[in-house]
């Protein structure tokens, strides 16, 4: 089934603007910038990976350093095979949009995901009906983040880009639209501009 | 009502009625490709609105952009910022409204009112929409040329045309000959208004050239029923193999002192002269003053003369000087057999087109002189039959329309009070003659004359106090300006004023080659068929 292998994890936190999810793999994080989905029926809500983390499962302990006589990095998963039980992949995604009754809106949804949703990789063909408005883009530049906003704006636009056949004239739209968003912050529209630049 | 689908260039995003509105371009249309003189159309909300480009500008949307300029010989970079950070902007003179409300729908474009909402649909204006406004040919409206870019026909109404006097101007070399060759076709194709075309250079009757050398067919060889071509001068006239119809002969008899008076700075006269000459004329009687002055001999019974006259011997040598000047002109006589203004009123009243010849009299003095003297009697003569016409029911003469060059000599602000031409110019279309004027000085004629001109055409010009005086008045004169001194050196012209609805520029229809000529034969000879149908009908009921 195709959704079960786009499933990536599943939610544990969540809020009106951003929820958080845990991997089902260790590491197996979707990309940074990359969009997900999970539901709340009737409602699908759309978000974009922001942040992950990768932190033991206890927070009391932290994890040690073990590789010292070891060969190689997978001897020491080998030699401790409890350890990707201790630790835990999460990531975090932003909301910037939601579909309910079939209809796509490039804003907050009503209500927060539910915890122990699924989360999910969206398709491409998702990616491109989600992409065919670049209204997310002022959700992705109003909201405070802890990674610099023209990192996740640039690694969201390059990675909706490969839904598209003709990539170039995709970037080219969202700088353009990028140009009107950011047009009192010159330096921040040029950062940005370079990191989309093929 | 379909529209053509004409690319988009933009949308209005600010402006006003007096100064015109402020396009911003879209991404897709590039400022190179705009060019000043074009027509855009604007979809407002109710009515559309048609336009003209008036200025090209560039804008950035922030001012960091100037200073620390993107680098742009990246593509994606140049692609991104064109339309958006960087854009052109276009200045349109919104002139008319087309379709939309009822009354243009009716009565066909409107002068605007009012300008197109914020941020109103601008487009290229389609073929369709320029034929909307300026009419395609038919029995009223002549060809002229063409827009800038564009295939469409731009028509003047002539018989809007002819009902004020009008002027065509440019600096030498621009083409107004060739333009006035070409409304003086039109006049008669059209059959609107008989013309009497004063030729100081020998250009419309029959052969003249262009400037590139080549012979160039004037109005004679071409409707040779309808133009019969006078001349002063038989001689050049036999030489240059022109079949002329009558050769003009003046009498003394038919200068007045009035004519004496506007020539009084190329005769070179004094005030006192000029006095003189009306003393002299109230002495012998009018017709026979002139004879009588130049026939005067040194000795008492002068002296005696002018003592009676208190005419100071000075005065007298210098007009008799000045009346010997004219007693040189060869076409003058004492006595001649024929009148030249009733034979000239023959013809015209037989629908033919007269074109006077001047041949080597080429100076001012004899240009002056005849047209002055001539278009007073004729004009006289309108006047006459007009008000016959008026009182009686009678039918009013045909509309004519004299055709006069370097017309700052009689239309200047000294002179132009006190010859036929400025009466005619002010008093317009009462007695159903008008003026064409050609010149190339327009700053040289005088403001109210001008004011009074119905419809301008004009070439290049540049000096400012010329384009000042043609533009005098016109609204969007700055803008106008701005077109104006951007025209081509040749073929291009401005028109603007009664007989078209809004100012255009052209390129000027092709005239010289085999091929304009079959055009203007076969449209007048369709329409002489029209006319001699018609007269049958109305002869046989």
């Amino acid at each position: 089934m195709a959704e079960l292998a786009d499933r990536v994890g599943e939610v544990i936190e969540a809020s009106t603007t951003d929820f958080v999810a845990q991997c089902y793999e260790l590491y197996q994080s979707p990309p940074l910038g990359s969009l997900v989905k999970t539901k709340a029926p009737p409602i699908e809500l759309y978000g974009v990976v922001y942040y992950a983390t990768t932190t033991s499962l206890d927070p009391g302990r932290r994890p040690i350093a073990r590789g010292k006589d070891e060969a190689s990095e997978e001897d020491i998963y080998r030699q401790s095979p409890q350890l990707s039980e201790l630790l835990r992949s999460e990531f975090s995604a932003l909301l910037v949009g939601h579909k309910q009754d079939d209809k796509l809106h490039h804003y907050l949804p009503p209500r927060p995901a539910r915890i122990h949703s699924f989360v999910y990789l969206c398709s491409p063909e998702e990616m491109k009906e989600f992409s065919q408005s670049f209204n997310f883009l002022t959700l992705l530049l109003n909201t405070r983040l802890p990674i610099s906003q023209d990192e996740l704006i640039a690694a969201c636009l390059r990675h909706l880009s490969q839904a598209h056949e003709d990539r170039h004239a995709f970037l080219v739209a969202a700088g353009k639209e990028l140009a009107l968003l950011l047009s009192g912050q010159f330096d921040q529209f040029k950062a940005t501009l370079e990191r989309i630049k093929e | 009502m379909t529209r053509e689908k004409e690319p988009r260039l933009g949308i209005v995003i600010s402006g006003s009625l007096a100064k015109g509105v402020d396009v911003r371009l879209d991404s897709s249309a590039s400022v190179e490709d705009m060019a000043v003189g074009r027509y855009v159309t604007i979809e407002g909300q109710k009515q559309r609105f048609f336009g003209m480009i008036t200025d090209v500008s560039l804008g950035v949307i922030d001012q960091k952009l100037t200073l620390t300029p993107p680098d742009v010989s990246d593509q994606f970079t140049a692609e991104v910022l064109a339309g958006t950070s960087t854009y052109g902007m276009l200045h349109v003179l919104p002139m008319l409204t087309i379709g939309g409300d009822v009354a243009t729908l009716l009565e066909g474009p409107q002068p605007v009112k009012t300008v197109p909402s914020h941020f109103s649909t601008v487009k290229l204006a389609s073929q369709r929409d320029v034929e909307l406004v300026f009419g395609s040919e038919d029995e009223k409206k002549f060809y002229i040329g063409t827009p800038l870019d564009m295939e469409t026909k731009v028509c003047l109404d002539l018989e809007e045309f002819v009902k004020r006097s009008n002027g065509i101007f440019g600096k030498s070399g621009t083409g107004k000959t060739f333009l006035t060759r070409l409304l003086l076709i039109g006049m008669l194709q059209k059959g609107k208004a008989v013309s009497l075309v004063f030729d100081m250079h020998n250009e419309y009757g029959w052969e003249g050239s262009s400037e590139r050398g080549r012979k160039v067919k004037a109005l004679k060889q071409l409707f040779p029923e309808k133009v019969a071509v006078f001349t002063l001068d038989e001689e050049s006239s036999r030489r240059r193999r022109v079949s002329t119809d009558f050769v003009v002969r003046i009498g003394y008899d038919e200068i007045e002192p009035e004519d004496i008076a506007l020539l009084r700075q190329t005769l070179n006269l004094t005030d006192a002269s000029v006095q003189a000459v009306y003393q002299l004329c109230r002495e012998f009687g009018d017709k026979r003053w002139i004879q009588a002055t130049l026939e005067l001999e040194a000795g008492e019974d002068t002296r005696g003369l002018l003592d009676k006259l208190t005419i100071h011997e000075s005065t007298y040598r210098n007009l008799r000087r000045g009346l010997e000047m004219l007693r040189r002109l060869p076409f003058l006589l004492p006595h001649t057999p024929d009148n030249p203004v009733q034979r000239i009123l023959e013809f015209l009243d037989r629908g033919t087109n007269v074109v006077l010849e001047f041949g080597r009299y080429t100076d001012i003095t004899a240009y002056i002189l005849v047209a002055n003297l001539l278009t007073r009697r004729l004009h006289s003569q309108y006047q006459e039959r007009m008000e016959q016409a008026m009182g009686e029911a009678a039918a009013p003469p045909h509309p004519l329309v004299i055709t006069i060059e370097e017309a700052h000599k009689f239309l200047n602000p000294e002179v132009a009070s006190q010859t036929i031409f400025g009466t005619i110019a002010r008093e317009m279309r009462k007695y159903n003659v008008t003026l064409l004027v050609i010149d190339q000085r327009p700053s040289g004629i005088d403001d109210e004359v001008m004011s009074q001109i119905g419809t301008k055409i004009t070439c290049l010009l540049d000096s400012d106090r010329d384009i000042d005086s043609v533009l005098a008045g016109v609204p969007g004169k700055s803008e106008l300006r701005a077109v104006l001194s951007r025209l081509e050196p040749r073929q291009q012209a401005l028109i603007f004023g009664h007989a078209v609805p809004m100012p255009v520029v052209i390129r000027i229809r092709e005239y010289g080659s085999p091929q304009s000529y079959h055009d203007f034969i076969s449209k007048g000879e369709t329409e002489s068929k029209k006319q001699a149908e018609k007269d049958i009908e109305e002869l046989w009921g």
